[in-house]
């Protein structure tokens, strides 16, 4: 699994770092940023998709 | 249509004729709202206050939200303006970037977002915690204190004094100037305008103080140097400096209230945080989510015809947040406070690009005032539901809120 921010939806609600805060963070503007660069842990999945959820902006996009 | 006797009245059908300032409204508008919800008409219209309409599905607030062209920011609350064009002094100040459009709102929201940002608000918990804690020692002795008036209402106002770099002993005026604003001045427009003018003629002063004295680390100064980026005028500052006031006090003041007001009734809500201190950060977002303060307003652009309802150019529209945070479509047993709710997807800040500039140092406030009361205060119980009073309208929490440990 990998995820990237679309910055274009990104708007800041910082859902996506307190669902997964190994996975996201900010950036100066307080917009999304992932931390982990290529794949993804495996303990990690549940929580990222948990994140990608819970964005109200729909700008996490999984690849699988 | 703008006067209290005008506009109250019993409302018989609230799909056609609600009131956000109806007294059963402001002290728990939930039932309402999901009436409105549940009926055929989701999306209710009033011609009370000068007329809104009043989307309560979680889709369609969303949906509205992000089409930022044809539902604007330039009116943001929903009693209609008949003093706008005379507001004199006040006229042209607005409180950007939450009432900017594009273009503008973009270089409006790029100068204060890092300010917000996570990392930068940081640096304010430990200054947050110290106050928490004073202000407990200030009561705590007594075994009887307001939750409302001597607590929620005393955080927010001083953490955005400290930001703003202005004097702390003017706590209790910007908090009258705020509520003259966006409670009593909500259905009063002369009191909004002598409040609102009360507001700029004090931040005129602090700008004309930073433009002689300059200081290190101050968020006006920064902002009256910004000039080299965008082009930046004292109007803008006051903007923002304004809107820091209005936008910052009583609404996370209103989350810190209605989430001790809940804890107060819930001593197992209570126990779970005491034995689960990880669950802080959903906790806080499932608080914000089921009582959600705020309620803002958009403009309507040009006619359209949106899920049936024949708007047009002017009319007002109310983004009930609140009400879409409890839609049972998105969300899973939504009157129920889930502590360690998974699935969250609230838009208790908005949504698309006004979402609130504010909500990292919100969720900080929220978080530090209510562990700091549960570390201090694990037990207490309201002493008497019926006497705790609601602010309500477009900003809704508890104002007095007795309670006894």
């Amino acid at each position: 699994m990998r995820v990237r921010v679309d910055q274009d939806s990104c708007q800041g609600q910082q859902m996506c770092s307190i669902a997964a805060p190994e996975v996201f963070g900010s950036d100066e503007l307080g917009h999304a940023t992932v931390l982990i660069e290529g794949d993804l842990p495996e303990h990690l999945h549940a929580k990222t998709r948990r994140a990608q959820a819970n964005c109200p902006e729909d700008a996490i996009i999984i690849e699988e | 249509m703008t006067t209290v006797e005008e506009n109250s009245g019993p409302v018989t059908d609230p799909t056609s004729d609600y009131n956000i300032f109806d007294p059963e409204f402001v002290r728990d508008p939930y039932p309402t709202m999901s009436e409105i919800r549940e009926s055929k008409c989701p999306i209710a219209h009033t011609d009370r206050w000068g007329g809104s309409w009043f989307p309560t599905r979680y889709d369609d607030v969303v949906a509205i939200a992000q089409e930022h062209e044809i539902f604007t920011s330039r009116s943001i609350t929903v009693t209609a303006s008949p003093l706008r064009q005379a507001e004199g002094p006040y006229a042209g100040i607005a409180a950007p970037p939450i009432t900017s459009d594009p273009p503008d709102h973009h270089w409006h929201r790029r100068l204060i977002l890092p300010v917000f940002a996570p990392q930068s608000v940081a640096k304010y918990e430990q200054g947050t915690r110290d106050l928490c804690n004073r202000l407990i020692d200030g009561f705590i002795d007594k075994g009887e204190a307001d939750a409302g008036t001597d607590y929620a209402q005393q955080i927010p106002v001083r953490v955005i004094s400290a930001m703003l770099g202005v004097r702390d002993d003017m706590a209790d005026e910007f908090v009258s100037w705020v509520r003259g604003v966006l409670e009593v001045g909500l259905t009063d427009p002369i009191v909004r305008l002598e409040n609102r003018n009360k507001i700029i003629n004090f931040f005129r002063e602090e700008l004309a103080d930073r433009k002689k004295n300059p200081r290190e680390n101050d968020l006006i100064t920064d902002l009256l140097n910004s000039g080299d980026k965008y082009p930046v005028t004292d109007q803008y500052v006051l903007g923002v400096c304004n809107l820091m006031l209005i936008a910052g006090i009583d609404t996370t003041w209103s989350a810190i209230g209605s989430s001790l007001w809940h804890f107060a009734q819930h001593p197992e809500h209570r126990k779970q945080l005491r034995d689960n201190p990880d669950l802080w950060p959903t906790a806080v977002e499932e608080l914000l989510r089921a009582y959600s303060p705020v309620t803002m307003a958009r403009l309507v652009d040009r006619d359209i015809e949106f899920q049936g309802c024949p708007m047009k150019a002017g009319d007002r529209i109310l983004m009930a947040f609140p009400a879409a945070n409890r839609d049972p479509r998105q969300f899973e047993n939504p009157d129920e406070v889930i502590l360690d709710r998974q699935h969250n997807r609230h838009v208790a800040f908005g949504s698309g690009i006004h979402r609130c500039a504010g909500s990292n140092l919100a969720r900080l406030e929220l978080r530090v005032a209510l562990q700091v009361w549960l570390e201090r205060i694990p037990e207490f119980s309201l002493v008497d539901p019926a006497a705790v009073t609601w602010a309500g309208g477009q900003v809704h929490g508890p104002r007095v809120c007795r309670v006894r440990f």
